[in-house]
């Protein structure tokens, strides 16, 4: 039984929403920050994706030297804000902590990082150079997390950068496929604009890249292009019943909640269809938004769930329903979903769930369409494209390509690195031509 | 039964915990308060000439997240009018007769000296303390530390004071000298009947990086203050030990002070010889309830050691701090790490291989986190156990027979100490440094 009661303006949806991770004020990056026992060969550091030098950003945060502890975040990770909030941290560097050896809580790495980065991004202070111009251009297919991480390593290095993004605003699905309650739409979209306005590059938004014509026109301005495209909408199931009404994919139904908030439609009785990160996010939404009950069905069990046991921990405390070895079979009802018939994948009893809400958690298809334009890519057969894991060059070589669409669906901090290196990747790539 | 009463030079009180003279003890109304939380006496502010005092007056050194380590002022004697000051300390020793009130005095003339101590005396003071410890201000007219460092002029002052006073008289000490034995014994020399110390260090606390101004900043400037608090503890402790080792000065008890703030300092001043303590910055920065703590732990001291009083072990370590040339050099002890305990930061280390003898090394696995000691090279200099942030994980373990004792003392009396660095007696002989050349090659490899 959901206890959130459903929200009916914006200030009830903020408070059901409101962020797990809330900035930290002087005194408590002080006191966390004096936890850090500067280890050497620092496990916290070894387990981040991005490699930040996390001692030396808590000690610059200690020391009165915040600014600098940004650039220590930034000179590694270039979406060092969101990272902060979204990553999960309990699994990276945090998880990482030698405290934890001791069952002591770890230090609130991903916390400090983001009292540094809000002080230079909501102090607007100037922060990163614009290399030197070297005349070369780059031209990035996606604003999300990898292009915008690969623009900026690159407008530091000195190239001109053009990001192509098919939707009207940036930063992927930082902003539109993650959780509220991890990062605001503020939050996710000053961090880019922080970045833009430091270092130079353009967006063209709506520019959706679908034709040969658009990759031959970007392979005749551009001396190299990156592909940051992320993972497309939801894929079909392929069973009766997923075009009723009230059947929704759950990014789709994410980016619809990010947009529309308390006015985001939900049933009272919703059904979330996986058992990755993204079903528990739906599922914990579905509960915060006011759904009477919300069941989260997964076929195996509740260990064979790909997502952190804490995302399903924390969608148990809001009140969801754990179903599992239930695999979907039918979807009932006549305009409107009624109903999920499902098949017991341990005895193969077949039962059924009613509901008046379906959110299909069940994984995205990929942009096919977009890599079969250019020639010579590469894509292994689960259908992401196959780059060289140091330069994330793919088998074109003007071609790069980082993030979801490489690997298949990560964090964002992986995205964030894999944009980071292959812009170091093109770099190299160029220097030389 | 334990009793922690205390005669200290003839002044009587039902605990060693005293108030130090400072802006605690300012007023009659908090001298009683502090008598209520379980103090046993109290030092007042010093009394003396008129002055002024600045605003702005403390500063202080924050260490991690813990404030005030260390604590500065350049705050002056009492302020207030001495006849204010003189009515209090009678109506308070009319309250509370069984609790110790002395007077600090600080004045120039022998003339000002008689006729103080005839007004404390009249207001029932139970002893006085003469501040010849102040490092700032009173200094610059020819008081406080300009006395203390100059134990001729003390010993002449404390003279004039002891042919006057009736009560027993405490001679404060400034540490801001080279021997404190010269002001210790020159007051034990002048007649004093005790001696309280460490009177705060000269320092300069901090400057402000904005306006390269020192704390505390006075429109713009500042001055030198006398510091304090847990940072000074280990000068008081050792002056201490100066004093009560001295066979002309120990004749007089000691007031220690300096840093005090738990149970645990009590213990270790009374170890090396006080039989009473003073306090500040502790009271300053928790309030007088502190005294709650030191109370309980003292008492769960004696009561697990079995002492009655606290004279029953007062100077008890003294006969333990020795000179370093009659150390035992064959005593050997050297670092264990327990793989149990042990949580992976590496701090020991590093902390050896850049900050003492390269005797830890890393585990080859790198899944491994845990270091172990390479016992060779380990000297037994305790880092890496300072340095362990994990309760009892690194211990120091001994390792010789317990058969051998030699020290460089006796080295010397046998005329077996080496004269050059050959010699196979020389110390770091023998011990394992890292080649350079092996050093510059790895780190052409990075």
């Amino acid at each position: 039984m959901i206890e959130y009661k459903k929200p009916n303006t914006k200030e009830e949806f903020k408070k059901n929403f409101k962020e797990k991770k809330p900035l930290m004020n002087k005194t408590e990056a002080l006191v966390e920050s004096s936890k850090c026992l500067f280890c050497y060969d620092p496990p916290c550091m070894k387990a981040c994706p991005t490699k930040i030098d996390i001692p030396l950003f808590i000690k610059q945060i200690h020391t009165g030297n915040v600014y600098g502890a940004a650039q220590t975040i930034y000179k590694s990770n270039w979406l060092g804000n969101a990272c902060a909030v979204v990553c999960p941290t309990g699994v990276l560097c945090e998880g990482s902590c030698v405290y934890t050896k001791e069952d002591i809580l770890p230090v609130q790495i991903g916390r400090l990082q983001h009292f540094a980065t809000q002080y230079i991004i909501g102090n607007r202070l100037k922060t990163f150079e614009q290399g030197f111009d070297i005349q070369k251009k780059v031209a990035i297919i996606g604003a999300g997390p990898a292009g915008i991480a690969c623009a900026c390593e690159l407008k530091t290095i000195g190239y001109k950068v053009d990001i192509f993004e098919t939707k009207s605003a940036p930063s992927g699905l930082i902003s539109h496929g993650i959780a509220p309650y991890k990062i605001s739409n503020e939050d996710a979209l000053f961090e880019v604009e922080f970045l833009k306005n430091q270092l130079n590059f353009n967006i063209f938004y709506n520019e959706k890249i679908n034709s040969k014509q658009q990759i031959m026109d970007l392979e005749s301005k551009y001396d190299a292009i990156f592909i940051g495209v992320g993972i497309g909408s939801t894929a079909n199931l392929n069973i009766s019943g997923e075009n009723l009404n009230n059947v929704i994919g759950a990014v789709e139904w994410i980016e619809k909640l990010r947009k529309q908030e308390h006015q985001t439609t939900i049933g009272e009785n919703v059904i979330v269809l996986g058992g990755g990160n993204t079903a528990m996010d739906a599922a914990t939404e579905s509960a915060k938004l006011g759904a009477k009950n919300v069941v989260l069905a997964y076929r195996g069990s509740k260990e064979d769930m790909k997502a952190y046991p804490f995302e399903y921990e924390l969608a148990v405390s809001c009140g969801v329903d754990g179903l599992f070895y239930a695999q979907p079979i039918e979807i009932l009802g006549k305009e409107k979903v009624e109903g999920v018939r499902f098949k017991n994948t341990l005895n193969q009893e077949e039962f059924i769930i009613n509901c008046d809400f379906l959110i299909k958690a069940t994984g995205q298809a990929k942009h096919l369409e977009l890599f079969s334009l250019i020639d010579n890519l590469t894509i292994d057969d689960r259908k992401k494209i196959k780059v060289n894991q140091d330069t994330f060059q793919t088998t074109n070589p003007k071609y790069f390509a980082g993030g979801d669409a490489v690997n298949g669906g990560s964090e964002v901090v992986n995205a964030a690195f894999e944009g980071k290196m292959a812009g170091i990747g093109i770099h190299n790539f160029l220097k030389n031509k | 039964m334990i009793d922690i009463s205390v005669n200290f030079a003839g002044i009587k009180a039902p605990n060693p915990f005293w108030l130090a003279s400072a802006p605690p003890t300012n007023s009659g109304y908090q001298i009683m308060k502090a008598f209520d939380a379980g103090w046993g006496g109290a030092v007042w502010k010093t009394l003396g000439l008129p002055t002024i005092n600045v605003s702005s007056r403390y500063g202080s050194i924050n260490y991690r997240d813990t404030r005030m380590a260390g604590f500065s002022n350049i705050e002056l004697i009492s302020d207030r009018p001495l006849e204010d000051n003189l009515r209090e300390m009678q109506e308070v020793k009319k309250y509370y007769p069984n609790h110790a009130v002395i007077a600090s005095l600080m004045v120039d003339t022998r003339q000002e000296w008689e006729t103080i101590i005839k007004e404390v005396q009249d207001a029932g003071a139970d002893g006085i303390e003469l501040n010849f410890g102040c490092p700032h201000g009173m200094c610059e007219r020819g008081m406080g530390s300009a006395v203390g460092q100059e134990p001729e002029v003390l010993k002449t002052i404390v003279g004039w004071v002891m042919a006057a006073a009736k009560i027993p008289v405490i001679t404060k000490l400034s540490p801001n000298i080279s021997h404190i034995t010269d002001p210790g014994l020159a007051a034990v020399q002048g007649g004093t009947n005790a001696i309280s110390l460490i009177n705060t260090v000269k320092s300069i606390v901090g400057i402000d990086l904005d306006t390269f101004a020192p704390y505390p900043i006075v429109d713009g400037s500042g001055t030198n203050g006398g510091y304090c608090g847990p940072a000074v503890k280990p000068i008081a402790l050792h002056m201490l030990k100066e004093l009560a080792q001295h066979r002309q000065i120990n004749k007089v008890p000691i007031c220690g002070i300096g840093g005090i703030e738990t149970w645990r300092d009590v213990v270790e001043f009374i170890l090396l010889g006080a039989t009473s303590v003073q306090v500040c910055t502790a009271v300053m920065h928790y309030g007088f309830g502190i005294v709650r703590e030191m109370e309980a732990g003292l008492k769960g001291f004696m009561e697990q050691r079995s002492f009655d009083t606290i004279y029953d072990f007062a100077g008890r370590a003294l006969p333990k701090v020795t000179e370093w040339k009659n150390l035992n050099l064959k005593y050997s002890v050297k670092a264990n790490i327990d793989r149990e305990k042990c949580i992976g930061c590496q701090l020991c280390y590093i902390a050896c291989d850049d900050g003492a003898h390269q005797a830890i090394k890393l585990s080859e696995n790198s899944e491994d986190r845990i270091p172990s000691v390479i016992e060779d090279n380990c000297v037994g200099c305790n880092l890496c156990s300072l340095v362990c942030p994990v309760e009892n994980c690194i211990s120091m373990q001994r390792k010789d027979d317990k058969s051998e004792h030699l020290t460089w003392d006796m080295l010397t009396q046998k005329n077996e100490i080496p004269n050059t660095f050959n010699d196979e007696r020389a110390g770091g002989k023998g011990h394992h440094v890292p080649s350079v050349e092996e050093a510059w090659n790895k780190r052409e490899n990075i």
